[in-house]
């Protein structure tokens, strides 16, 4: 079979199909696209595979303004026209002023390296378009050298989108893709152990009845994700409260709901009071 | 062997083509699968599908592939099953009037029970979820306010929608066909220059540099950015059914559009009475009143809807809302949406053939109307872009 296989790290636990689809990816030398609700791991996915491969992690975090450009490479104009002011510097070699973006970086590593582009969602309609010629044949030129840059090793590239917008076709096409579920409670379970070991038994139990119990009122607009749980539980350890008040009040609610508005529906819901709709 | 896969997915409407068949056979080749089917399952999966929406329909044509080779993975569907072989049969057209929230709310916690009751199909009767009879749940039953499941509104009376998949996809499942959309509303681009200076402002400092003798003057600017604040209100239910792919290739273009500072997006049914609601399920509301406090008239709105109603409905009020709205018509409620924003369109996905003599007619004399071609959409971009002194009516 492969040489290459992950199965996780110590602190991020997998499933078959995860596990499948990073496989494939890792094989077919293809993207691989990671896309689920905002807290479900899928930026540490890259992290873990990174650890476990024993390559390096190179990352992209790309923002509403990001262009694909700028994760190729820089040309710093403005440095160079300063430079060529007082003649201290040797400004005559263009390459100087070239730097490398993410892509560019893992491009040219000598080694096999982890590309990890964040939240591809966040850019314009036509961001991942103008990527795909780039991740296609793994290289690009630098115009203002016109040398060009070719992939030494071609980087394991992870994406990952919140489920926002939607990316073009001719773009998924070329991606492996696998949507993180939520985790059920079972696994839940084994992911909080992970954070926090030895944790008593019926402080876990209870913590995930109020997780699961407030995820499923409908009327929380921004339902708490996996890392709010967990920071949840180690607030609730920090500060000595037992199992036994868990049954009756949810302290530090704060952590879990962020909106107003859901602190107030949580409230109403708790003291049974629903307000007359119009 | 796995051709029939894809096909059965390309039935199903899942774009798989060539670039997937190809990519599952070089992972086949290099023993991906490990030869049993729980990883030839996740791993065609991974290859073949991009979208969780299409999750579902990957696990069906799955299991229609290879029923027998697998017996863990199961879709429950019944309840859509039942409805979707209905029966049909010719209703009688009646009047009913429209029910106030608390009806609405009442005939929820109806369904709710009764579907907690119900075991198994039911066809015509007036009590159980099915279809046709009069029970005021299910479809193509006599027309009275009630919840309709699955199945198409036949006789466009029903006041709720409970079908959730067929609006589900609002914001995702379709990429094709939207970008004529995307083209037709970048048209509403307009940017201001706004924040710190970071941009290399490349004229100016020519100009400066020149001006102090050769000694270069680099001067900056703040970026542009976007500064259109758009309203986009949608009609929901009863009449507009047979336009809801439409409309949510509309709302897809326009949650995709990055040209927009803020994008607001509020339901109605047929037309406003005093709140908008935020979901197309109608909770949520906001006061009319609320929305043009917080929204100034720089605010381009975007009215979509059939436009088509019973006349009444202009002008009578709801008694089911309390205060304000109670004293005014639906046509009131339009004309102070109309008048507070300066630039407003209509889009009528009606033909513009059957506009006249209808209540379209009444509401074109409020908001500009267009029909919901891409032609009448570039037509509405431009209209909303004029920013022009109030209209001549």
């Amino acid at each position: 079979m492969t040489d290459v296989m992950f199965t996780g790290t110590s602190s991020y636990l997998t499933d078959p199909a995860l596990e499948a689809a990073v496989r494939t990816a890792l094989v077919l030398e293809k993207p691989l696209l990671v896309r689920g609700e905002p807290g479900t791991g899928k930026t540490l996915l890259a992290e873990a595979i990174a650890e476990a491969l024993g390559m390096e992690l190179i990352t992209w975090h790309v923002k509403s303004t990001t262009r694909a450009q700028e994760g190729l490479y820089h040309y710093d104009t403005v440095q160079r026209l300063y430079d060529s002011r007082f003649g201290d510097h040797d400004v005559r070699d263009i390459r100087d002023y070239i730097h490398m973006g993410p892509m560019g970086r893992a491009f040219q590593s000598p080694d096999r390296s982890v590309l990890l582009i964040d939240e591809i969602d966040k850019a314009d309609l036509e961001f991942p378009n103008d990527l795909l010629h780039e991740l296609d044949r793994m290289r690009f030129r630098v115009m203002e050298t016109g040398e060009e840059v070719q992939a030494r090793h071609r980087p394991v590239v992870i994406i990952t989108s919140n489920a926002e917008k939607e990316l073009p076709d001719a773009f998924l096409r070329r991606c492996v893709f696998h949507f993180i579920d939520f985790p059920d409670r079972e696994l839940m379970a084994r992911i909080v152990a992970v954070h926090h070991p030895g944790l008593n038994e019926d402080l876990l139990q209870q913590a995930l009845d109020a997780f699961y119990g407030i995820r499923r009122m409908d009327r929380v607009r921004k339902r708490p994700s996996t890392s709010e749980l967990v920071d949840w539980i180690a607030m609730l350890l920090a500060s000595g409260v037992d199992a036994v008040e868990l049954d009756r009040e949810t302290p530090y609610l704060g952590t879990l709901l962020k909106k107003e508005q859901d602190l107030v529906s949580f409230t109403e819901h708790l003291t049974g009071i629903t307000r007359r709709r119009h | 062997m796995f051709l029939g896969l894809l096909y059965r997915l390309r039935q199903l409407g899942v774009p798989v083509g060539a670039q997937e068949a190809k990519a599952l056979a070089d992972a086949l080749a290099v023993g991906l699968h490990n030869g049993t089917p729980t990883d030839y399952y996740y791993t065609a999966r991974a290859v073949m599908i991009h979208h969780e929406g299409h999750l579902d329909a990957f696990d069906r044509a799955f299991l229609a592939e290879y029923a027998g080779i697998t017996g863990d993975i199961a879709v429950k569907d019944e309840l859509r099953e039942w409805l979707e072989h209905a029966a049909s049969g010719e209703a009688p057209q009646l009047d009913f009037p429209e029910l106030t929230p608390e009806q609405i709310e009442e005939l929820k916690r109806e369904f709710e029970e009764r579907l907690a009751e119900q075991k198994e199909r039911h066809d015509g009767g007036n009590y159980w979820v099915g279809t046709r009879g009069s029970s005021p749940f299910g479809h193509s039953g006599t027309p009275r306010p009630g919840i309709r499941v699955g199945g198409s509104g036949g006789n466009r009376s029903a006041v709720h929608v409970a079908d959730a998949r067929q609006y589900a996809g609002y914001r995702s499942d379709v990429i094709l066909d939207t970008r004529q959309l995307e083209v037709a509303l970048r048209r509403l681009r307009a940017f201001v220059r706004e924040g710190a200076d970071v941009e290399l402002d490349v004229d100016r400092t020519i100009d400066e540099t020149a001006r102090n003798a050769g000694e270069i003057e680099i001067v900056t600017r703040p970026p542009s950015r976007p500064d259109t604040h758009v309203i986009l209100m949608v009609d929901v239910g009863g009449s507009m059914f047979p336009y809801s792919r439409l409309m949510s290739q509309l709302f897809s273009a326009a949650k995709r559009a990055t040209h927009f500072k803020e994008l607001r997006t509020f339901h109605f049914h047929n037309i406003v009475y005093g709140q908008v609601y935020a979901t197309e399920r109608f909770t949520e509301p906001k006061w009319v009143h609320d929305l043009i406090r917080e929204c100034g008239s720089h605010y381009k709105l975007i009215m979509v809807g059939d436009a088509l109603m019973a006349p009444y409905e202009l002008l009578a009020s709801t008694p089911g809302l309390g205060g304000d709205s109670a004293r005014r018509g639906g046509l009131e409620w339009l004309q102070i949406l109309a008048d507070h924003f300066s630039d407003s369109v209509w889009l009528n996905p009606e033909p513009q053939s059957r506009w006249d003599g209808t209540t379209i007619e009444e509401i074109g004399r409020v908001f500009p109307m267009y029909p919901m071609t891409v032609d009448g959409l570039t037509e509405a971009m431009a209209r909303l872009n004029r920013s022009a002194p109030a209209r001549v009516r």
